[in-house]
């Protein structure tokens, strides 16, 4: 199952992404305290030879996600999706309305909130015909007033709703800041535990095509001091909707990361009801010479350029992080000691991004496992510009991510 | 607040008049008459002022009728200030209807009976004219509380202001340490309204929070113990002064940056608005009240709030607590227009100047508004005059206030002024009143005891609370959530 990538220029990155086989894929938590005991699923790696896995997990505490290495173009999705039924096929922003249209209708008290989000049907047609389904009050048009709006969800949030609250674009949270750092994250821990939080800020970011300094801003590295938040960015539909699920059913205040132009992406997606760990990395393809750590719209940047390190004889393992903070150190680990050499490829700016964060994190773990520095690959300290080729001089591109690799592995 | 001005910049006073655009340009140049309005009015003398506000002339009730406690013969041009704007039509603030709600809103007329006289602002109850002319007469038979009611506002008001002393006294003995700003002077607005609320309804404050959070349920030790950072505290000790919550009296704040507590009540009021609307849940009338202070009406998260709260008609009701000072700007070198009230009408609810040193008119507004809210009309802005008897936190050697102003307020104390209203009309006796101080002493004393003797918190407490889910701090690298590593409940992980 091809996954088509839309608007990424000419080179498209081809990931094919089968859907996974989702009995494993019953990561619906426990209840808060007891997740000591979790489910150890059997599951089916299918491996880019064809050849298939049976892989338990030894620790039988996690389950990961191995999607097929699918940066050839074989078909071997087809072994995959044998083993589960037929899902649908849909676009990014369509699983993300998928994902919140479940939820709204398990949970009445779940709501959105934002500027367009009823009638205009989202900015990104997240929520289109939401508005309709549920009504204006739940699914409520805002006025321009990011601060107000989102401190109204807080406060919603704090005496029983579920809100999720859209920025239009995250870049239009930077004045959201008072309320999201000071409210959001601190209010559970000020009032000793009283008040939950239970709030989703979502939206839209990244550096998209020409769309200028404002509105390609990256946040995840403003946001990810505060504490008492989670941060969680997703790149496919698979993960998209399973992520915007879980971070609804979380008591934790979220704040999913999408990306403006992964909005198109196509994947076929279970039927079935699944939720992806907010804390969990995910496996893009195994492999043996040098961990990739990537995430969002970058996981395709290195996609493209795996494929031309595949043809030059390395292995790349490629971990999609998806969750920004906190680090799942421990994929992370396992990755690090079995290749020794980290690349992070990010499109977060170069100072006090998540590429920093998690090389000191790396640093701090596994040292001892290091037999290279780690190369960390990031935007340009620049504010976008807006001509096209300095744009794309701004942000990784798989050349480059070619070039460390190799550099890497000398 | 004139007169304030009046005294201490006088070197500004020609400039700015020159350059204050009407309405208000006689403000700076009258203080004389204003200080007097403060003269003459003597705070509860009986029986209390008009009533309020009723926008809408139908709804206003079978309310007692009560004469003016000034009335207008004292003051020559001085007909009750109404809360419009300056211009001296008939104004209809066109509808406009939110198609999301499907009703047509009507708002606020703007009468233009007498001469609007809004620049000066006198000690009453702003009311419409309609209402004004409705009750004229003297009686002297109506009370506006009983005597129970009288002594329960006296008795929250006591102990507030002798949980402030306290906490001053404790202050300086170096049992809680950091910024608390005490409320000595403002007891009649966060006994005025909230003592109207029922355990569900909300409160949000600010900093000056514990009155407000005493008023509501929380118990004194509960409130002492979290300024002493002590376990047994309200938040645990991990909140503090500023950081007054209560899920049982839902009390939602305690906020330590001005304003940014509004948006949590306008989120707490929608909560109650999407319970009766999508939950079905019909009963649920819950009220919120946003308290805040003059400096905080200069700052976008108020008129955003106002906007959002008006054009949803939520339940809430926004109280300002004008006591001239933020810090050490005064109210009038901060805004341009200083009438707070007058800022309701341009978001559609209507706007209440009411006298915060008068704990009945205070209570009187807040009926009005709070009834308002219950049946679903929508928000109201009440601006409460009122004055902080100490500086605005303890650290403040507050040496920018004259102390005539001082003084002057210190007159209109709000305490003194409801122990006279009681004993004059004979609705409780100084034998009952002292019987309520002793009462509140001891229970002040008791607090401050259980404060000392209550455990500070251990270490383990470091890492709890942070999250709801304490997944959140993640997966550390041995597998394992970092929330089930013992050390994390010892306090000394690693997160």
């Amino acid at each position: 199952m091809a996954a088509i990538f839309q608007g990424v220029g000419a080179a498209a990155a081809l990931s094919s992404l089968p859907s996974n086989s989702f009995d494993s894929k019953n990561f619906l938590f426990s209840p808060r305290r007891s997740f000591s005991v979790r489910k150890a699923p059997s599951f089916v790696v299918v491996r880019s030879d064809g050849t298939m896995n049976l892989d338990l997990n030894p620790k039988g505490r996690r389950a990961q996600q191995f999607i097929a290495n699918a940066v050839t173009t074989k078909e071997d999705s087809s072994a995959a999706s044998s083993f589960s039924k037929p899902g649908n096929e849909l676009l990014l922003f369509e699983a993300l309305r998928e994902g919140l249209e479940e939820e709204m209708e398990r949970d009445p008290r779940v709501c959105v909130m934002g500027e367009d989000v009823g009638h205009y049907g989202g900015s990104y047609k997240v929520t289109k015909g939401l508005a309709k389904k549920f009504g204006d009050l739940r699914v409520l048009d805002t006025p321009i007033a990011e601060n107000s709006f989102t401190g109204m969800g807080i406060g919603a949030a704090m005496t029983g709703l579920r809100p999720v609250v859209e920025g239009m674009n995250m870049g239009f949270l930077l004045l959201a800041f008072n309320q999201i750092s000071n409210n959001c994250g601190m209010l559970h821990y000020t009032s000793g535990g009283q008040f939950t939080i239970p709030i989703v800020i979502r939206g839209p970011g990244g550096v998209g095509r020409q769309l200028g300094a404002e509105h390609s801003q990256r946040l995840e590295s403003y946001f990810q001091s505060i504490p008492g938040i989670q941060m969680v960015a997703c790149s496919t539909p698979y993960n998209a909707k399973g992520l915007m699920k879980a971070a609804i059913r979380s008591e934790n205040p979220v704040i999913l990361f999408e990306h403006v132009l992964l909005y198109n992406l196509k994947e076929r997606i279970p039927d079935e009801d699944y939720i992806c760990n907010l804390e969990e990395a995910e496996m893009v393809r195994p492999g043996e010479h040098v961990t990739i750590l990537t995430y969002s719209r970058m996981r395709y940047h290195v996609m493209q350029a795996a494929k031309t390190l595949v043809n030059k004889g390395y292995d790349p393992e490629v971990i999609d992080i998806r969750s920004l903070k906190p680090f799942d150190l421990y994929t992370i680990g396992n990755s690090v000691k079995k290749t020794h050499r980290v690349l992070i490829v990010e499109e977060c700016m170069r100072t006090g991004g998540i590429g920093a964060s998690l090389t000191a994190a790396i640093t701090e773990n596994f040292h001892d496992y290091l037999d290279a520095p780690i190369i960390c690959l990031s935007s340009q300290d620049v504010p976008t510009p807006y001509a096209g080729t300095l744009e794309e001089w701004t942000v990784v591109q798989p050349a480059q991510i070619v070039a460390a690799v190799e550099q890497l592995c000398q | 607040m004139s007169l304030s001005h009046h005294h201490l910049n006088t070197n500004i006073l020609p400039t700015l008049s020159a350059t204050i655009p009407t309405p208000f340009p006689l403000v700076f140049s009258a203080p004389i008459v204003s200080f007097l309005s403060f003269i003459f009015y003597s705070p509860l003398s009986l029986p209390s002022s008009p009533p309020i506000f009723s926008p809408f002339p139908s709804s206003l009730p079978t309310r007692k009728k009560m004469a003016t406690a000034f009335s207008p013969s004292k003051f020559a041009a001085q007909p009750f200030p109404l809360n419009t704007t300056s211009q001296n039509n008939p104004l209809t603030i066109p509808t406009t209807a939110s198609p999301f709600l499907g009703s047509t809103r009507k708002l606020i007329r703007l009468s233009s009976s007498s001469n609007l006289n809004i620049r000066r602002r006198s000690g009453t109850v702003v009311a419409v004219s309609d209402v004004v002319k409705e009750n004229k007469s003297k009686s002297t038979l109506n009370l506006l509380i009983t005597k129970e009611e009288g002594l329960e506002l006296y008795e929250d008001m006591v102990l507030g202001r002798a949980f402030e002393d306290m906490c001053a006294q404790m202050y300086y003995r170096g049992k809680m340490f950091g910024f608390v700003h005490l409320y000595n002077g403002q007891e009649a607005i966060s006994t005025g309204f909230i003592k109207l609320l029922k355990q569900q309804d909300s409160v949000v404050s600010t900093y000056r929070d514990h009155v407000h959070a005493l008023s509501k349920g929380v118990s004194a030790r509960a409130v002492m113990s979290e300024l002493f950072g002590k376990t047994t505290g309200c938040c645990r000790g991990q909140g503090g002064s500023m950081h007054m919550f209560s899920r049982e009296h839902n009390v939602l704040g305690g906020f330590a940056f001005i304003g940014e507590g509004i948006p949590v009540a306008t989120g707490a009021a929608f909560t109650s608005k999407y319970k009766r609307e999508v939950l079905k849940e019909a009963d649920c009338d819950h009220v919120t009240l946003a308290f805040f202070g003059d400096g905080t009406c200069n700052n976008g998260q108020f008129f955003e709030c106002l906007n959002m709260a008006a054009l949803w008609k939520l339940p809430i009701v926004f109280v300002v607590e004008n006591n001239l000072w933020a810090i050490g700007m005064s109210h009038l070198r901060a805004t341009s227009d200083p009438q707070i009230y007058k800022k309701g009408p341009a978001f559609g609810m209507p706007g209440v100047h009411v006298n915060g040193m008068d704990v009945l008119k205070v209570r009187e507004v807040a009926k009005e508004a709070i009834g308002r809210a219950r049946r679903g009309e929508g928000p109201t802005l009440v601006e409460c005059e009122t004055y902080r008897f100490r500086g605005h936190s303890l650290a403040d050697p507050d040496e920018l206030r004259d102390p005539a102003e001082k003084a002057h307020y210190a007159a209109r104390d709000p305490i003194t002024a409801l122990k006279k209203y009681l004993i004059e009309n004979s609705l409780a006796s100084e034998a009952d009143l002292k019987a309520i101080d002793k009462k509140i002493d001891e229970v002040v004393e008791e607090a401050v005891e259980f404060a000392d003797e209550s455990p500070v918190p251990p270490r383990s407490q470091l890492l709890e609370n942070v999250f709801a889910d304490p997944k959140g701090f993640g997966i550390g690298p041995d597998g394992q959530y970092r929330c089930e590593d013992p050390k994390f409940t010892e306090g000394t992980a690693q997160v």
